[in-house]
């Protein structure tokens, strides 16, 4: 499964999501591959991505995907990220 | 590579700033007085909320400031600045911001280190009001240990 975390500089955010989802997946024994991309670069990254995540502003310039895209909200809270992975992984 | 160590110079407590674009600026000034980068960074870190919005507050209370690498970029490097009066940065969720970190990358393929050592740090939900509550570098140098 590939998992892109989205941000304006694909690095700084992006890096944060990648670094706590990986912390969240590996808790939930999920095996993913996590990349942290720019916004820029979104349709050579995403194009085979299952979990979009990102931040509300990205939502629109992201637009249409076979991708679950997630909104997070407060990067830091890995019990957040868990709850929202969760669901979108159907778990 | 993980960010060099963070020292004194890099931490400005109780700045007064009018709106979001000056407090990115003095975290701009910061990297700026640490070597970490040029002194039009700032700018490039309000241009880039400009274009993109004010998804930089990634947490309650905390804005992640940051530009692309580039030329204004000189070495990694992290400032801290902590707020006198909260600013809004118009984040749905997470305003008032009161701690603005500036980060400055110098290669794309070396960032996921140094933020993986400010999800430490931040993953922790006190460190925030602990940052923000700070009077002295020694105790923000204290907060940020884990990184």
């Amino acid at each position: 499964m590939k998992i892109v975390t989205i941000c304006g500089a694909g690095i700084g955010s992006s890096g944060i999501l990648k670094v706590n989802a990986e912390r969240v997946l590996r808790r939930l024994d999920i095996e993913a591959d996590v990349v942290a991309a720019d916004i820029g670069s979104l349709a050579q990254v995403a194009g085979d991505a299952q979990v979009i995540l990102t931040s509300a502003e990205f939502v629109d310039a992201i637009g249409t995907t076979f991708a679950d895209v997630i909104i997070v909200e407060n990067y830091f809270d890995t019990d957040e990220l868990t709850t929202k992975l969760e669901a979108a992984l159907g778990e | 590579m993980a960010l060099p160590p963070l020292t004194a110079a890099a931490i400005e407590l109780r700045a007064d700033a009018a709106d979001w674009r000056a407090a990115v600026g003095i975290a701009g000034s910061v990297l700026e007085r640490i070597g970490a980068a040029t002194g039009s960074y700032g700018a490039e870190m309000v241009r880039m909320i400009e274009e993109h919005g004010p998804y930089v507050v990634i947490a309650p209370g905390l804005a992640l400031a940051h530009a692309r690498p580039g030329p204004e970029v000189r070495a990694d490097g992290l400032a801290i600045v902590t707020l006198a009066t909260p600013v809004t940065f118009g984040h749905p969720h997470n305003d008032p911001v009161s701690v603005v970190l500036g980060l400055a990358i110098a290669t794309a393929d070396e960032h996921l280190a140094a933020v993986a050592g400010l999800a430490n740090v931040f993953n922790d939900s006190s460190a925030i009001t602990d940052l923000a509550a700070a009077t002295t570098a020694d105790e923000v140098l204290r907060i940020m240990a884990a990184a």
